[in-house]
C-alpha cells in the first residue's frame, strides 16, 4: 500500500529526514575513507569530499521532494509558515481576510435569494415541465371558473390543468375562532402536480361534484405543527371555516408550501368551495376570480405549442361568449412567481444585485491583489535575499499562493457564516405581519460550493498578482540597490483596478442616495388620502358568519360604535385599503355604448365600496358635487363618486361630469354625483388610475375596513384609540376577527420593494465605500512608502508642507476624481431604472449630487489620513542615515 | 554529463549499474559509472540521490541499509523485477535515440 506508506510517513517526517541525512552523510564518508586510502591528508580529504557533494540540504531537499508523503508534509509546513507571516502582518491580513469575507458574504447571500427564487422553480416532482398561464396581453393568470374548466377539458398539451384561489378565512376548531390564509385548489390539484400526503390523504377530482360538494381541509405541515401541534389524530376531524363544517383529510407534506412563492397557505380546501367561502360566483364566466392556473407539459409538447393550443381554445370561446370573454391569448410563463407580474420585477431586481455583488467582488479582488502586490514590493528584499541563500523561486511563490490560500478560505469562510446567520434570520422574518408571506431561503449545498469556489478563485487570481514580480526579481540587484524605487510607469493596471473601484463604490453611493430621498419623498407625499391621525381596523364580516342582509346593518352598528368612542372625528367604511390590498377591477362603459361586450369598454376602473362618511374620514377631497348619504340605498338610483381620472377617461375635460351617466359591467346606468381627487391606489409608482366609489348600500361588501380620523391636537396615542376600538367593536361581537393598526401600517406592504431596495443598495454602498476606503488606503500607503526617501530629500531642500502633499498623495487624489465622475455619471443613468421601484427616485436633486460629492471626499480624506501624516512627518535625517 | 535535465540517462545508467554489479551503495553507483564510462560521465550527488528516490517510490529498485566491506553503514540498491523491465525499455529506447542521432549526423 504506497499510499498507505507515504500517510504513514507524512506523520514520520523527522524519521524519513533522518533517513536521508544518514545516507547522504555514508556517501561522504565513504568518499572520506577513499580519499585517506588514496594518501590525501584528513583535513583535506575531508575538504574534497564535502566540496564534491555540493550543498547537501539542497540535495535533501530535492531527496525529499522527489518523496510525495514529504511533498506533502511540505505542504503543511508551507501553511505553518504562511500563518506565522500573516501572523507578523494583522493589519494586512484583518484587511484582506475582511475585504473578502465581505464580498463572499455578499455574493453568498445574493446567489442563495436568487437560487431561491428564480432558479429553484416549486417544490414539486418534475417541475421543470410545470408552466403557469398568463394573458398575452396582461401580466396575469386570472380566469373565470368555467373558462378554467373549458381550458383544462379541452387543451392536447397539458397532463391535467390545475387551478387554485388564494382567500383569507376564520377558522374555529372549538372556541377559539382566529384568520387563516388558504388555497383553494382544484380537485386535481394534489394529483397533477405529483404530491404524495405526508399523513392521511388528499381531496381528489372525484370528490367533486358541483358548487359546495366538496367541504374538505388539506393542512400545511408547517400549520399542522403550529396549530395542531403535530397532532396525527387530525384527521377526520370535523373543524369550522367561517362557520361551516369542514373535515380534515391530510396534511401536505413538509416542503410542499402551495403553488405561490412567498406566500405560504395554512390550508387548502377544493376550489369548489370558493361560493361559500369567498363568495364568488363559480357559473359566472366574465368573474376572473380564479387566481392562477398551471400545469405539467404533455412529453414533447413545447410551451410555444402549447400557448397557441390554449390561445385557439381562447379565440373560441370569445366567439361563443362574446358579452363575458374578452380577448384571451396565452404564454406559458415559470410559476411560484405569478408569471411576469412578481416575476419580472423580482428577476430584475435580482440581476442587478448580482450584478453589483459581482462588481463588489471584483473590486474586493483588485484590492487584494493590490495589497498583494504592495506586500510582495515591500518584501522584495527578503524574497531576493532567499533567492540569494539558494531558494528556488518555485518555493517562494508556492509561499505565496499558499498565503494567498489562506486568506481567501479564512475570507470565504468567514462570509459564509455571516451569510448564513443572515439568511436564517430572513427566513425566519415575516415582513408583514397578518400575511403568510415567507422568504424562505435555506442555503444550500450548491450555495456553499459556489460560495468556497469563488473564495478560492479570487484567491488564486489575487494571489497571482505578484508572481511578475517575483519571477523578475534580481537578487543581486536588489541587494545592491536597497529600495528598488522604480518610476511607475504613466497608468498601472492597478491604477486603473482602483479607479474602477471608486467608479463601482460612487455609482453604489449615487443609486443608495437616490432611492433614501426617493422613499423619504413617497413618505410624505400626497396619495390622495390622509395618513394622520387614522386607525384602520378591518375584518372580513363572512368570516363570522354574517350574509346577505345582516351585513349592511351590523356594519352600520360598527360605524355607530366607533363615533361615539371619545376623540374620535369620523369613521368611514371602504371594502378595500387604497394603497395596501388593493381595489377590485372593473370595466366600465359609457352610456350609449349599444354593445357591452369587453372590446366595448371605455375604461377599466379601479373601485371601492365605501360609506358616506369615507371621503371626510379618510381626508380625500370632493372638488365638485356631493358625498353619498344613507339614503342611497338599493331602492335609490344607482349614483356614484369618480376621481379626475375616471371622468377625463369617460366624458373628456371640457364637460362638467356632475349628473353624467355611465354604464358598470351588468350595464347598471350610473349617475356621477362627485369628483374625487385623483390619488394612488394600488402602487406609489403607478400613473393616474380611473377610480369610481360606489355606495356602501349599492355595492354591499362582508370585506370591511374602518377608518377612524380622531381629531388632531389631542395628544391621544393611537394605540390606545386602537385598544378603545377594539373593546367597543368586541361588545357588539365577541366573534369578529380584528386587525387594527394606524393608517400607514398597509402601506409597508407597497413600501416594500422600495424599502428592500433602498437597504440591499445601502448596504451594497457601504461595502463599497469600505473597499474604496481600504483600497485608497492602500494604495496611498504604499506611494508613500515607496517615495520616502525622495519625500526626505524634498524636505531637505525646503518643500513645503503643500509641496509634500501633492508629491505623495496627488496620484491618489487623482484617481479618486476621476472615478468619482464617471461612478457619479454612471449612478445618474443608473437612478433611471430605480425610478422603476423606487417612487420619485430622480437623480437630478441637488441634495443628492451634494451627498454624492461630499461622501467621496470624505472618503478620499479618511482613506489618506494616515499616509499623508506620514508623508508630512518625514525625517529627513534619520531617512537619509537609515538607507 | 549525466544531469537531472537528462533524467532518462541517467535513470539508464543507474538501471544498468545495478544490474551489472546486483546491490550497491550510492556512492558506489558515482564510482562505478565513472569507471565503466572511462572518467567520461561523472554523476552530480544533486541529482543521483533524488533520482534514486523516485525510482524506489516507482518500485523500479529496492533498498535497504547494511554493512560496507569497512564496517561502515549504507544504503544499498537493488534491482526489482519492474526495474529490469524498465531498464530493457531504456536500453531499447537510448539504442533508437543514439540510431537516430547518428544517422542524423551522418546524412549527406
Amino acid at each position: 500500500m504506497p499510499l498507505l506508506r507515504r500517510v504513514v510517513n507524512l506523520f514520520s517526517r523527522s524519521r524519513v529526514d533522518r533517513a536521508i541525512a544518514a545516507e547522504i552523510q555514508s556517501h561522504i564518508e565513504l568518499r572520506i575513507e577513499d580519499n585517506l586510502a588514496a594518501g590525501m591528508p584528513p583535513a583535506e580529504a575531508r575538504r574534497d569530499s564535502l566540496l564534491r557533494f555540493g550543498n547537501p540540504t539542497v540535495t535533501r531537499e530535492r531527496v525529499a521532494s522527489a518523496d510525495l508523503a514529504l511533498s506533502l508534509e511540505s505542504a503543511w509546513s508551507d501553511v505553518r509558515f504562511a500563518i506565522r507571516q500573516l501572523r507578523r502582518s494583522p493589519g494586512f491580513t484583518f484587511a484582506a481576510i475582511a475585504t473578502l469575507a465581505l464580498a463572499i458574504g455578499a455574493n453568498a447571500v445574493v446567489f442563495s435569494v436568487m437560487n431561491a427564487f428564480i432558479l429553484q422553480p416549486l417544490n414539486v416532482p418534475q417541475a421543470q415541465s410545470l408552466y403557469a398561464l398568463q394573458h398575452g396581453d396582461e401580466a396575469s393568470g386570472a380566469e373565470s371558473y368555467p373558462n378554467y374548466l373549458d381550458l383544462r377539458d379541452r387543451n392536447r398539451s397539458f397532463d391535467g390543468l390545475v387551478a387554485y384561489n388564494i382567500c383569507g378565512v376564520g377558522l374555529d376548531t372549538g372556541g377559539n375562532p382566529s384568520s387563516a390564509w388558504i388555497e383553494e385548489a382544484s380537485g386535481n390539484y394534489f394529483d397533477a402536480l405529483g404530491l404524495q400526503p405526508y399523513l392521511g390523504h388528499f381531496f381528489h377530482a372525484a370528490d367533486e361534484h358541483g358548487v359546495n360538494s366538496a367541504p374538505y381541509i388539506v393542512l400545511s405541515y408547517a400549520y399542522w405543527h403550529s396549530r395542531f401541534q403535530d397532532d396525527r389524530s387530525v384527521v377526520d376531524r370535523v373543524v369550522r371555516v367561517d362557520g361551516h363544517p369542514f373535515t380534515i383529510l391530510g396534511v401536505a407534506p413538509p416542503d410542499f408550501r402551495g403553488t405561490l412563492l412567498f406566500f405560504n397557505p395554512d390550508f387548502f380546501v377544493p376550489l369548489v368551495e370558493d361560493q361559500l367561502l369567498a363568495g364568488d360566483d363559480l357559473n359566472a364566466r366574465g368573474s376572473q376570480f380564479v387566481f392562477e392556473t398551471m400545469g405539467h407539459l404533455k412529453p414533447g409538447v413545447t410551451p410555444e405549442q402549447a400557448a397557441a393550443d390554449l390561445s385557439a381554445i381562447g379565440a373560441d370561446l370569445q366567439k361563443t361568449y362574446p358579452k363575458d370573454v374578452g380577448k384571451m391569448t396565452f404564454v406559458l410563463k415559470r410559476p411560484s412567481l405569478y408569471g411576469d407580474f412578481l416575476g419580472r420585477p423580482v428577476r430584475a431586481f435580482m440581476a442587478g444585485l448580482m450584478l453589483l455583488t459581482g462588481l463588489i467582488l471584483l473590486a474586493a479582488c483588485a484590492n487584494l491583489g493590490s495589497l498583494f502586490a504592495a506586500r510582495a514590493a515591500d518584501r522584495s528584499r527578503e524574497v531576493a535575499l532567499r533567492l540569494a541563500l539558494g531558494s528556488s523561486r518555485k518555493r517562494i511563490l508556492r509561499g505565496l499562493f499558499t498565503e494567498a490560500i489562506m486568506i481567501s478560505l479564512a475570507g470565504g469562510a468567514l462570509g459564509l457564516l455571516g451569510s448564513v446567520a443572515l439568511l436564517r434570520a430572513l427566513s425566519a422574518w415575516n415582513p408583514f405581519p397578518g400575511f403568510p408571506i415567507h422568504l424562505a431561503v435555506n442555503p444550500d449545498a450548491e450555495v456553499y460550493v459556489v460560495a468556497v469556489l469563488l473564495a478560492l478563485a479570487s484567491g488564486l487570481l489575487f494571489g497571482a498578482v505578484p508572481v511578475r514580480q517575483v519571477l523578475q526579481t534580481n537578487p543581486y540587484e536588489v541587494i545592491k540597490a536597497g529600495f528598488a524605487s522604480r518610476a511607475g510607469k504613466r497608468v498601472s493596471a492597478r491604477d486603473l483596478l482602483l479607479m474602477v473601484e471608486i467608479a463601482i463604490c460612487a455609482v453604489l453611493v449615487t443609486s443608495s442616495l437616490v432611492a433614501v430621498r426617493g422613499l423619504t419623498r413617497s413618505l410624505h407625499a400626497h396619495f390622495g388620502f390622509n395618513v394622520e391621525n387614522t386607525m384602520v381596523a378591518s375584518t372580513d364580516l363572512s368570516m363570522s358568519g354574517y350574509s346577505s342582509d345582516r351585513v349592511p346593518a351590523m356594519q352600520k352598528r360598527m360605524i355607530e360604535a366607533l363615533e361615539d368612542l371619545p376623540g374620535v372625528e369620523s369613521v368611514g367604511l371602504i371594502d378595500t385599503l387604497p394603497l395596501s390590498t388593493g381595489g377590485g377591477g372593473s370595466i366600465v362603459f359609457t352610456d350609449n355604448t349599444p354593445d357591452l361586450r369587453p372590446t366595448n369598454a371605455a375604461a377599466n376602473a379601479t373601485f371601492f365600496d365605501v360609506s358616506p362618511e369615507y371621503f371626510h374620514a379618510a381626508g380625500t377631497a370632493l372638488l365638485s358635487g356631493r358625498a353619498f348619504t344613507w339614503h342611497d340605498d338599493k331602492n335609490s338610483p344607482r349614483i356614484a363618486v369618480v376621481n379626475r381620472e375616471f371622468a377625463r377617461k369617460l366624458f373628456g375635460s371640457a364637460a362638467d361630469p356632475i349628473g353624467r351617466l355611465f354604464r358598470l359591467r351588468d350595464g347598471t346606468r350610473t349617475q356621477v354625483v362627485g369628483i374625487a381627487e385623483d390619488g394612488k391606489y394600488n402602487s406609489l409608482t403607478e400613473y393616474p388610475v380611473p377610480v369610481m366609489f360606489l355606495p356602501i348600500l349599492q355595492s354591499p361588501s362582508t370585506s370591511t375596513v374602518l377608518v377612524v380620523r380622531s381629531l388632531p391636537n389631542r395628544n391621544q396615542a393611537p394605540q390606545l384609540l386602537g385598544a378603545a376600538m377594539r373593546s367597543a367593536l368586541r361588545r357588539l361581537d365577541p366573534g369578529i376577527p380584528l386587525d387594527i393598526v394606524t393608517r400607514d401600517k398597509p402601506m409597508d406592504v407597497l413600501l416594500f420593494g422600495p424599502r428592500m431596495a433602498t437597504v440591499s443598495l445601502g448596504v451594497l454602498g457601504a461595502m463599497g465605500v469600505i473597499l474604496s476606503l481600504t483600497g485608497i488606503f492602500g494604495m496611498a500607503t504604499n506611494s508613500v512608502s515607496k517615495r520616502l526617501k525622495e519625500l526626505g530629500i524634498r524636505v531637505a531642500l525646503g518643500a513645503k508642507q503643500r509641496e509634500v502633499l501633492q508629491a505623495a498623495l496627488s496620484r491618489a487624489f487623482k484617481l479618486l476624481a476621476i472615478g468619482s465622475a464617471a461612478g457619479l455619471l454612471l449612478g445618474i443613468l443608473a437612478a433611471r431604472v430605480l425610478a422603476f421601484i423606487v417612487y420619485q427616485a430622480t437623480p437630478r436633486d441637488p441634495l443628492v449630487l451634494a451627498g454624492v460629492v461630499l461622501a467621496m471626499l470624505l472618503l478620499g480624506l479618511v482613506a489618506t489620513w494616515i499616509p499623508a501624516q506620514r508623508a508630512l512627518s518625514v525625517d529627513p535625517g534619520r531617512l537619509l542615515r537609515e538607507e | 554529463m549525466a544531469r537531472n535535465d537528462f533524467q532518462g540517462s541517467l535513470d539508464l545508467l543507474v538501471l544498468k549499474t545495478l544490474a551489472q554489479r546486483g546491490k550497491l551503495h550510492g556512492y558506489g553507483i558515482v564510482l562505478h559509472i565513472q569507471r565503466a564510462s572511462d572518467e567520461l560521465l561523472h554523476v552530480e550527488e544533486g541529482s543521483l540521490y533524488p533520482a534514486l528516490h523516485r525510482m524506489e517510490q516507482s518500485k523500479w529498485i529496492s533498498s535497504e541499509w547494511a554493512l560496507t566491506d569497512t564496517n561502515r553503514k549504507a544504503k544499498y540498491y537493488k534491482l526489482t523485477a519492474e526495474g529490469r523491465r524498465q531498464l530493457q525499455e531504456a536500453e531499447e529506447s537510448f539504442d533508437q535515440l543514439v540510431k537516430g542521432v547518428r544517422a542524423m549526423l551522418e546524412y549527406a
